[in-house]
Order: structure tokens, then C-alpha cells, then sequence
């Protein structure tokens, strides 16, 4: 069992979208408070383990022509069970994730994941795959939502600690109000993924 | 028919609210097929008919839900049917017009999970549009896309040409600040509400 090695991929040297540049549009969108962006991480983790196991499961029923087709299927299962889920406990969470959490249907990582490695591999392993791809995801997104909500409203955490405020670390006013509208996601995505690559490159250099 | 509604509709979705530089709905063929202006053209072409199409179909397709009280089904039969619908197209361009099927290729069976095409059926019913607003609102949704990836591709293979970057950010870091910038410029419309 190499756990290790698989968590180490989807952490960092196939981290899903800061290496495989899938599932943008989410990580964009939503990562405005650390709310939306632990909801959606973690929707997304529990969506993509349970479509690895089950695809896993059925990787030799499936015929091979109509194999996008049934994934869809079985991701779109899933996808609106959370879905349901999230409205019954999560009100919150849910309106303000709003139409991104049927979205995760069409987020290219999961349908990647199970193209690309749950059809090939055994239960256990798929499920650890999705995992550890969850995770790593999920940790893009609170990077993402600390850096803009910080920079953005001054505050840490809204909508989890603090009773729901989050704790204010400078006040809203002096916000650069730019990183909470889209612009923001852009400007952060695109300056993470260059950190990543000057990591990468520094580590060659390193190697000559 | 009140064309003052059809009218904000319309300019709502290409500017106000582009569907990629505001709704972030649409952003991995916006950046994974810009890199050329003919690409870029040719899919924004394929989005615009498959977006119109997807929205006129799933409009009895949720209708029919709705009688049946089986809305929580929404996304599964919408993705369904917006699979199809993309095989389908392909078919029928294949046999009747092989010039056009020829210049979209590979671009529309990719559009299946493009996520501008299931959010804008999406949205349609979450906005309660009727059927000529849904189509109004699928079709100029995608010109919006359109504007934005030719937009776009013109100033990716300006940079491409001429200037100097950083090595850490060459490639995909570069193109995410343009496009952060292109939305900062969208940004501005939303003071447009002349029509309110």
C-alpha cells in the first residue's frame, strides 16, 4: 500500500490544480470566504471518493463505448446527493455556494480521476486516489479563500469561527475590495500556480 | 412581448454578467483553447449554438420534472440530455453540413462538460425564465463567451509574440492575470442599469 506516495501526488507533485490546472472554474469562483471554501472542498472530497469507489466497483460492467457516459451518470448521482444533503443541514452554505455545487458534475477533476485512474485500479486504491486528490484540492481552495478574505475584508474564518463573524484582523474599510470580486480569483490562482513553478524550477536548477 | 426585458436580458448576459469574467462558468475551454484566434472563434461559435440549443430543450425537460414533482433530478437529467444533445449535433452536422462539422471538430464534444453550458440551463430555472427568455438568455450567454475568448486570444498571442515575462509565470500564471485584468475592465459594467 503506498498511502504515502498517493498523498504526496495530490498534495503537491500532482496536486489537481495547481499541477493538473483542473477544476478552475470552481476555485475561482467560490473561494471568497473560508466557508465557501471548506463546503466546497470538502463536497467535492466526498463526491470524488465515492465516485472512485463506485466506478472502481463497476470499472468491468461498464462497456467501454458509453463509459464518459455512465461516469456522468454515476457522478451526477452523487453530485445531487450532496446537493440534498447540503440543503437540509447546510442552508447557508448551500445559497452561498448556490448554482457551484450542481456544477461539481461537470468539475473536470472528477471525471479526470475516474478516466484516468479509477478505471484502472482496484477499490482500495481508488478510494484512497480520491482521497488524497480531495485533500488536495480542498487545501488550493483555503489557501485561496484565506488569502482573498484576508486581503479582501480584513477578516479571518467567516462563517466558521467567531460565532460566524470570523476574527477581524484590520478593519473592512481599508479592504482591497478587488480580491473579493472576480478579479481577485483570477490575480490569486494565476500567482499561486507562478509560486509552484518557481518552486519547480529552483528544484531542477537545483538537480544540474 | 416585452422586448425591454429580452433587451436586459441580452446585455446582462454579454456584458453585466459574462458567464466567464464574472460567473467564472465556462473556464477551462476559455483557457485551454485560446491560444490561437481561429480556435478560439471556432469554439465560441460551438458554444453559442450548443448553449442556445441546451436551453430550449431543457426548458419542456423541466416542465416535465416540475409536473412530476421530481425536480431533485434536475442535475442528472440535464446533463443527460445536454450529452446527447452534443452527440447528436455532431451527427447531423456530419451528414448535412460537413463544412461547418469540419471547422467546430474536436471543440464540440467537448462542450459536454463545459460548465457554461449545464450552468446556464441551471440558472434559467433558477431565475423562473419562460421559454423565450431561457433561449434569449443561452444564446447571448454564449456570445458573451464568444467576446471574451476572442478578447482574449488576440492579447494571449500578442503576449506570446512580444513580450518578456518572468520564467515562473510563463504559461498558465500569465494568462490567468490577463484574464484577471480583461475581468477587472468587465467589472466596470456592472453600473450599467440604464434599462431599471
Amino acid at each position: 500500500m503506498n498511502f504515502k506516495r498517493q498523498l504526496k501526488e495530490g498534495l503537491l507533485t500532482q496536486n489537481p490544480v495547481l499541477v493538473q490546472l483542473l477544476g478552475m472554474c470552481s476555485t475561482m469562483a467560490i473561494t471568497t470566504s473560508l466557508s465557501n471554501g471548506l463546503g466546497m472542498g470538502v463536497s467535492v472530497l466526498v463526491i470524488l471518493t465515492l465516485s472512485n469507489i463506485f466506478i472502481s466497483l463497476l470499472r468491468k460492467i461498464i462497456p467501454d463505448k458509453v463509459r464518459i457516459a455512465a461516469y456522468v451518470v454515476v457522478i451526477a448521482g452523487f453530485v445531487t446527493m450532496v446537493d440534498l444533503l447540503l440543503k437540509a443541514y447546510l442552508q447557508e452554505i448551500s445559497e452561498s455556494l448556490g448554482v457551484f455545487i450542481p456544477l461539481i458534475v461537470v468539475n473536470c477533476i472528477i471525471l479526470a480521476r475516474a478516466e484516468s485512474f479509477a478505471s484502472k485500479n482496484g477499490v482500495l486504491s481508488s478510494a484512497v486516489d480520491g482521497i488524497c486528490q480531495g485533500i488536495g484540492y480542498t487545501l488550493v481552495l483555503l489557501v485561496m479563500s484565506v488569502v482573498r478574505e484576508f486581503l479582501g475584508s480584513g477578516t479571518f474564518g467567516a462563517g466558521v469561527l467567531n460565532g460566524g463573524e470570523g476574527i477581524r484582523i484590520f478593519p473592512a474599510e481599508y479592504g482591497a475590495l478587488m480580491l473579493v470580486l472576480p478579479v481577485g480569483g483570477f490575480l490569486t490562482l494565476g500567482t499561486l500556480i507562478a509560486v509552484v513553478q518557481w518552486a519547480q524550477n529552483r528544484k531542477k536548477e537545483g538537480k544540474k | 412581448m416585452d422586448w425591454k426585458n429580452l433587451l436586459t436580458i441580452a446585455l446582462g448576459a454579454i456584458l453585466v454578467n459574462n458567464f466567464i469574467l464574472v460567473q467564472f462558468l465556462g473556464c477551462c475551454p476559455f483557457l485551454g483553447v485560446s491560444k490561437k484566434m481561429d480556435t478560439a472563434v471556432g469554439m465560441g461559435f460551438a458554444v453559442i449554438f450548443v448553449m442556445g440549443l441546451a436551453s430550449a430543450l431543457c426548458y419542456p425537460v423541466n416542465l416535465l420534472l416540475e409536473s412530476l414533482d421530481m425536480e431533485f433530478m434536475q442535475t442528472v437529467t440535464f446533463i443527460l440530455v445536454i450529452a446527447a444533445l452534443v452527440q447528436f449535433v455532431e451527427m447531423f452536422l456530419q451528414k448535412t453540413i460537413p463544412s461547418l462539422y469540419e471547422a467546430l471538430g474536436v471543440y464540440l464534444p467537448l462542450i459536454t462538460t463545459n460548465c457554461a453550458v449545464l450552468g446556464v440551463v441551471l440558472l434559467n430555472v433558477q431565475e423562473h425564465y419562460n421559454f423565450i427568455e431561457s433561449v434569449v438568455y443561452g444564446v447571448t450567454g454564449g456570445v458573451g463567451f464568444l467576446l471574451a475568448i476572442v478578447l482574449f486570444a488576440s492579447v494571449r498571442e500578442r503576449i506570446a509574440l512580444v513580450s518578456e515575462i518572468p520564467k515562473c509565470f510563463e504559461g498558465f500564471p500569465i494568462a490567468l492575470i490577463t484574464a484577471g485584468l480583461m475581468a477587472l475592465a468587465f467589472g466596470g459594467f456592472s453600473g450599467l442599469d440604464i434599462w431599471r
